[in-house]
């Protein structure tokens, strides 16, 4: 006998992935407990009271001039497992410039600063679960995980559900970057069906003539931490 | 005809090193006004397998008020603590500190000792860990004698009895201490669903 996830319920990665060197000391080693789900998993915070507006969406216009790169619309849908769209929640979003530089202190990458993008954009979704941010292109950039590794272009995403149980915070890859296979994060993900998922799709509609290129990213919660059913050996 | 399709879950990723980039615009260690009577302190640090000091991380509370209500479930404006939102976010400091102000939570059920939950967040998780913070009776707090100690809540009891102290806060001056082990000896409690 052993335990498994039903690939549906538990998309997620392991605590301990061991190509993925920081998980090592963080992972905990004990088992997971199952908790019953009460009156405090079955709620959630909501948002809005915050002050949240249409310019912190659009990453290319937090600052006087324009960003260098590649700009992008990034739009999808924040759903739950049942295909609903979730309104009014909040996704926060994060990333590195066109160079593949953050503006962090740690990140000592020798690629420039851009002066006129920071990386950082927020929203709230609409009546049907959508969003839509304005940005660029991140780019992609080494890390000390092994040598010469790097990480493909990606966008943080850290999204609330309506739930305590549906928060999630992931990463938004591209189509088509040879880097995510090679990827000790992106890889941590053990079934090819669920890593693609965080690929977006490039998007003809959302595309600008002579402004833009569109991706399309729908964000599902849901069956996160779900507990390990016992399955045949 | 095909069935119309459930979308399948999208999987967690790590919020890696640069997370403050997109998440300190909301940090809000306080879910109430710190001169509030009944404000109590929830500090504690957050260490790794090592006992190192984890200071990279960022820690969501989410909590009932002092009734057992929250936002989504009928809180009552005039007796919830003003601006209540039963959720906060704080950073660790560079000693893998932190620092809530906030209410012990009332009871959210007949059977549940107060507690709040908390999500942590950082480099090297791959998904967030979830644990609870119990509140056990603290001397000098209106009506505490009448709180359900951590030992009769029906979460505990399904924790291995030598691991459920790693979940009880520990009164202090001003509040409570929890500290988070993310592994070793005193490896904090993580719950799944």
């Amino acid at each position: 006998m052993t335990l498994t996830h039903g690939p549906q319920l538990q998309p997620d990665p392991p605590y301990r992935a061991p190509a993925y060197r920081s998980s090592e000391r963080r992972a905990p080693s004990a088992p997971l407990v199952p908790l019953p789900l009460g009156p405090t998993e079955r709620a959630g915070p909501l948002f809005g009271h915050q002050t949240i507006t249409p310019a912190d969406a659009d990453l290319t216009r937090q600052h006087p001039g324009e960003p260098l790169g590649e700009r992008i619309n990034v739009s999808g849908r924040l759903l739950d497992d049942r295909g609903r769209g979730i309104a009014g929640q909040l996704i926060e979003i994060w990333q590195a410039n066109a160079a593949g530089r953050y503006t962090h202190p740690v990140d000592q990458h020798r690629a420039p600063l851009d002066p006129n993008f920071t990386g950082a954009g927020r929203c709230l979704t609409g009546p049907d679960g959508s969003y839509r941010f304005v940005t660029i292109k991140p780019g992609a950039y080494p890390w000390r995980n092994h040598p010469n590794a790097w990480r493909p272009a990606h966008i943080h995403f850290s999204v609330f559900g309506r739930m305590f149980t549906e928060r999630l915070v992931t990463q938004m890859y591209f189509p088509g970057d040879p880097l995510i296979e090679h990827d000790a994060i992106a890889t941590s993900i053990t079934d090819p069906a669920a890593l693609a998922r965080l690929v977006a799709s490039f998007d003809w509609e959302t595309t600008e003539e002579e402004w833009a290129l569109g991706y399309r990213f729908d964000v599902v919660v849901g069956g996160h931490l779900a507990t390990p059913v016992e399955g045949p050996a | 005809m095909s069935a119309p399709s459930i979308p399948l879950p999208s999987p967690s990723q790590t919020v890696g090193p640069y997370l403050s980039i997109g998440m300190a615009w909301l940090n809000c260690p306080d879910l109430v006004d710190t001169g509030r009577p009944d404000a109590i302190t929830v500090t504690g640090r957050v260490l790794d397998a090592d006992g190192l000091p984890v200071p990279d991380a960022v820690l969501e509370l989410w909590q009932a008020d002092q009734s057992g209500r929250f936002p989504t479930a009928g809180a009552d404006p005039d007796t919830s603590p003003p601006g209540w939102s039963g959720w906060g976010r704080c950073p660790t400091d560079a000693d893998g500190g932190y620092h809530f102000t906030t209410v012990v939570p009332g009871p959210v059920d007949d059977r549940q000792a107060p507690h709040a939950d908390l999500s942590v967040f950082m480099r090297g998780l791959l998904q967030r860990l979830v644990t609870r913070i119990y509140f056990p009776p603290r001397a000098g707090v209106a009506g505490a004698d009448r709180w359900l100690p951590p030992s009769d809540d029906p979460v505990v009891a399904g924790v291995p009895a030598e691991r459920t102290g790693t979940l009880v806060a520990r009164p202090s001056a001003d509040g409570y201490r929890f500290d988070v082990h993310l592994g070793g000896d005193a490896e904090t409690v993580f719950f799944a669903w």
